[in-house]
């Protein structure tokens, strides 16, 4: 190093031990204070299903669940999730719990590129959790805040409305099928 | 009862059945393979310090401090890159006269736009590669900007480029003579002036790149975002000297392109250049702010038109005058210039009139540049005639629906030559514009307006017909020079195992290709669908072709298959011949099974006959080849564009108090000629419209007065949402192409196409009790209450 003034970087490259547990499994790892969640998802952790589409909280792309609710994995940091749960678009997918909703985007092409779409199912998760029978209006007024420029919205609005009334059929009244 | 047997009724008949998208479920499984996911070994990060001027002298660059930083690999200026790139330009041979500067990865003196990448840092991770940005010292001498339209005209003024003479890029004109004569004795003239803002394609993954030259092998693979792989192939050996076959560029899943990811981007360009100094490979993903300083804007027009009518409401003639505005440079290979050509020619498609005349012009100004969107061209020229038609229907006292029954072209008159020089193989305006009054319930929709008006509600209906241009034969870039091809490959195998293998040219992003491909190919070959595996975007492995832009796709992909299908399909045939001792012409093939063509009763399975040809081949007669693999391409002939068109309708609410906008609900006729899968054109128009809705009401990249853009983020720059957009109707008309075996034209432009232009005429009709209008795009509710005078 030639005379290089250190302090002006390494602050920033100090890390952190956090844990989490990650899609059922306990996972620990070396993060940077100012490092996001879905960073460390995607880079340390190699879950690529989370997206990030505008790192600001306005696109939806990288909705995870944290401790059972969708929160914005690029509007935290790492270190602020020391301890919890995550489950991502892949755990959620090979625990099942989000199979009917894949299902029916999948019967509808209620996907283009695919790249909002985990933030999307993350999101109707939710939504179906909350609330079994949204309306098409509720169902529009909870994506507000999911992106996407593939399709028009509509077909992701008749699988959300699909899947809750297959549910409700089912009779999970409570809510999904986790 | 039972319905009539359809052709869709036949075994492994999937040409026109609505299935869903194969690879779609690695997607919703969260296991896409998006450029922004890959990680190679020893794979280092770019970042780029980008000017905070939009024109200014590069005095100097200091890089010493950060050169010392740990984990920096490698900084670059333009001067660096300037000594392996070959700079390019953004002209066109046939459109004469036209100019544009030169271009480098990085610049080496000059900014032209706030934004631009001036220094590049390689560093181990993206994050140091930033800190390190801030590290280097560039000094600027501020030159003057060049942002309005009109003070980038003025005689004498700053000047984008310092060498020339002035900012015009290129000027067109085109005139059949009579215009002033039909003017002249027109009993009806219509006039207004419209402005279109710039917008952006925001496509959800931002732009992303990983460029890895082995200088052992000399080979450049570059993994890209794009939607043209074999363009930058081409562009990516000539540029940096590599041969063409040691460049192998591959484009796995693509977040998002609409023609926004086929041009070449500076920052681009420049990574393949650190991967090559550096001789590693190098990652680069835009972030969202990048993407909105350096992806191409779209649009930015100013149009003065005015229309003829005689005393029925007969067009008789158009003028129209369209400047347009497109940054420092014209973008390269396509040019920022065939946006304003299509904007002339496709003005008044859908009408029969044949008076007319046209000027272009096209500036250079210091913004980021301007280029082909989604509907190139399609949606300012819509929105323009069709306001025009309205505002004559207007005046006359005409219906929307009856004066454009009037006078679009009957559908029994094709071909038709336009008065702009479009040759139209056959359209079906009168089909569709029954079909929307139907799907509308206009009858209903105008009694509602009535009644609703009465109590202080404002309604709009607007409808607007458009013309798209689809399936570009080599007339388009092939005459003008550029190395963009218009023919499309396939090489088509049959395994061991009877199963398809289909490698082909065009592209994926999400559209469907893959779907409609394997489609074509298990519907010609008779084989079940799942059978065929589609392999698209690595220019190692799939034969070079145009790839997927402007609506190609379907008309020249889906026919290149299905010819090297049937080609596949005569030479295993040849061979169950040869085994079962037959005429070929006797034999086909039903789900995998060689069948007798006249009873159906089957003979063998087809992977009987590949197990004989790749394992047994002594058992067949001596001197047989079996030829299990083919390669075919095809290139469009016939006409230069299969044109398509089709009319939107929709209805929504003006709240004359907050100047906001409702959309109710929007229709959309259509004719794309075959439908290979329903649902995915259905999905191809409704993104589409949406996009165009976003056009209309939302989107505008604004400029400050030294040439900043102020809303460079998804928090300020508004994109449509779930929640305003509306449900889309949908309904087909069906006229095949007759130049190809498919029949399929293009369906991806037209949504976006007539969207903003019938959001113009209904909110215009909603304030027809007001005697305001509206003219210019987005209609923001600024603009709304402006009109209103309430504000
Ligand atoms: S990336 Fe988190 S909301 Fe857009
Ligand atoms: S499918 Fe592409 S962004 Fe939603």
């Amino acid at each position: 190093m030639s005379g290089f003034d250190d302090s002006l970087l390494n602050e920033a490259d100090e890390t952190v031990r956090v844990r989490f547990v990650v899609n059922g499994r306990k996972v620990a790892c070396e993060v940077a204070p100012r490092e996001t969640l879905v960073d460390c998802l995607r880079d340390k952790l190699e879950l690529t299903g989370t997206h990030a589409g505008c790192e600001m909280g306005a696109c939806g792309a990288c909705l995870v669940q944290l401790d059972g609710r969708a929160v914005h994995s690029c509007l935290i940091f790492a270190v602020q999730a020391d301890g919890a749960t995550i489950d991502t678009i892949e755990g959620l997918s090979e625990l099942g719990a989000i199979a009917d909703l894949q299902a029916e985007f999948h019967r509808r092409n209620a996907l283009q590129c695919g790249f909002c779409t985990p933030g999307m199912l993350v999101n109707a998760h939710e939504l179906l959790s909350q609330t079994a029978q949204p309306s098409r209006e509720e169902i529009r007024d909870a994506l507000s805040g999911n992106y996407c420029r593939c399709t028009g919205y509509e077909a992701i609005v008749d699988a959300i409305d699909a899947v809750a009334s297959e549910r409700m059929k089912a009779g999970g009244a409570g809510g999904g099928v986790t | 009862m039972t319905a009539p047997l359809t052709s869709l009724d036949r075994p492994n008949s999937y040409i026109g059945r609505s299935v869903p998208r194969p690879n779609a479920k690695r997607l919703l499984a969260g296991r896409g393979r998006y450029i922004s996911d890959l990680r190679l070994p020893r794979m280092l990060y770019a970042a780029f310090l980008r000017s905070p001027h939009a024109h200014a002298k590069i005095v100097s660059i200091n890089t010493e401090q950060v050169r010392a930083v740990e984990g920096v690999h490698l900084v670059a200026t333009g001067t660096d890159l300037a000594k392996i790139c070959t700079p390019w330009t953004g002209t066109l041979d046939h459109f004469k006269g036209m100019t544009s500067a030169p271009q480098l990865p990085l610049p080496l003196d000059r900014v032209v736009w706030a934004g631009q990448a001036v220094v590049a840092v390689v560093a181990e991770s993206r994050a140091i590669a930033e800190d390190a940005l801030e590290l280097i010292e560039v000094d600027y001498e501020d030159l003057p900007v060049v942002v309005d339209l009109d003070a980038a005209r003025e005689a004498g003024g700053a000047l984008v480029n310092p060498g020339s003479v002035n900012n015009t890029c290129f000027r067109s004109q085109l005139d059949n003579g009579a215009v002033d004569d039909a003017f002249a004795h027109a009993t009806h003239v219509v006039e207004e002036e419209f402005s279109f803002g710039r917008h952006t394609a925001v496509t959800l993954e931002p732009r992303a790149i990983v460029a890895d030259y082995d200088p052992a092998a000399g080979m450049l693979t570059v993994h890209h975002g794009t939607q043209t792989p074999y363009q930058f192939q081409d562009l990516y050996s000539r540029h940096y000297n590599i041969p063409e076959a040691r460049v192998r560029v591959i484009a796995s899943d693509i977040g998002g392109s609409f023609g926004m990811k086929l041009h070449v981007y500076h920052e681009d360009m420049a990574v393949v250049g650190l991967s090559i100094l550096l001789g590693r490979p190098v990652k680069y993903v835009a972030d969202r702010i990048e993407s909105f300083v350096s992806d191409i804007h779209a649009r930015d027009h100013r149009v003065r038109a005015r229309m003829a009518l005689d005393a029925q409401g007969e067009i008789l003639a158009m003028d129209v005058e369209d400047l347009t505005a497109i940054g420092a440079f014209s973008t390269y290979p396509r040019t920022s210039v065939v946006e304003g050509n299509q904007v002339i020619r496709l003005m008044g498609a859908p009408y029969r009139f044949k008076n007319y005349r046209a000027t272009l012009e096209v500036i250079f100004q210091n913004k980021v540049q301007t280029s082909q969107y989604r509907a190139v061209g399609h949606p300012i020229a819509c929105a323009v005639t069709e306001r025009l038609v309205d505002m004559a229907a207007a005046k006359l006292g005409l219906d929307p629906f009856a004066i454009r029954a009037q006078n679009v072209i009957p559908d029994g008159a094709y071909p038709q030559t336009s008065p702009t020089g479009y040759r139209f193989e056959a359209l079906s305006h009168q089909a569709c514009l029954k079909r929307l009054h139907e799907m509308m319930d206009y009858d209903g929709l105008r009694a509602e307006q009535a009644d609703l008006r009465k109590r202080g509600i404002y309604r709009g209906i607007g409808i607007a017909a458009f013309v798209e241009i689809t399936n570009p034969s080599p007339a388009f870039y092939g005459v003008g020079g550029a190395r963009i091809s218009s023919q499309d490959g396939a090489i088509l195998s049959l395994t061991p195992s009877g199963e398809v293998r289909c490698l082909i040219s065009v592209t994926e992003q999400g559209q469907g290709t893959e779907a409609i491909i394997s489609q074509i190919v298990a519907d010609q070959l008779g084989l079940a669908q799942e059978h065929v595996k589609v392999i698209t975007g690595d220019t190692e492995m799939t034969p070079h072709g145009g790839a997927t832009w402007a609506c190609r796709g379907a008309g020249i992909g889906g026919e290149t298959a299905l010819q090297a299908t049937r080609a596949l399909k005569r030479n295993i045939l040849e061979i169950a011949a040869l085994i079962l001792q037959e005429q070929p012409s006797a034999l086909d093939i039903i789900d995998g099974q060689v069948v007798d063509a006249a009873t159906r009763n089957q003979r063998m399975p087809i992977a009987e006959i590949a197990r004989i040809a790749y394992f047994r081949s002594d058992t067949l007669p001596p001197g047989t080849q079996a030829q299990l693999t083919v390669s075919h391409h095809f290139a469009p002939q016939g006409y230069p564009f299969a044109f398509t068109n089709g009319i939107q309708g929709c209805s929504l609410e003006v709240d004359v108090e907050t100047g906001l906008i409702k959309l109710l609900k929007h229709f959309i006729v259509e004719d794309c000629g075959r439908v290979i899968n329903p649902m995915l054109v259905d999905e191809q128009l409704r993104g589409g419209i949406v996009q165009g809705l976003g056009a209309a009401l939302f989107e505008e990249c604004r400029y400050s007065d030294t040439g900043q853009l102020v809303n460079g983020s998804l928090a300020d720059y508004l994109v449509p949402m779930p929640m305003e957009m509306p449900d889309i109707v949908i309904g087909h008309v069906e006229t095949p192409t007759a130049d190809t075996e498919l029949g399929a034209k293009g369906v991806g432009e037209a949504g976006t196409a007539a969207a903003s232009a019938c959001v113009l005429n209904a909110v215009n009709d909603a304030l027809a009790p007001f005697a305001v209008t509206i003219n210019s795009i987005p209609i923001t509710p600024l603009k709304v209450l402006t009109a209103l005078k309430r504000f």
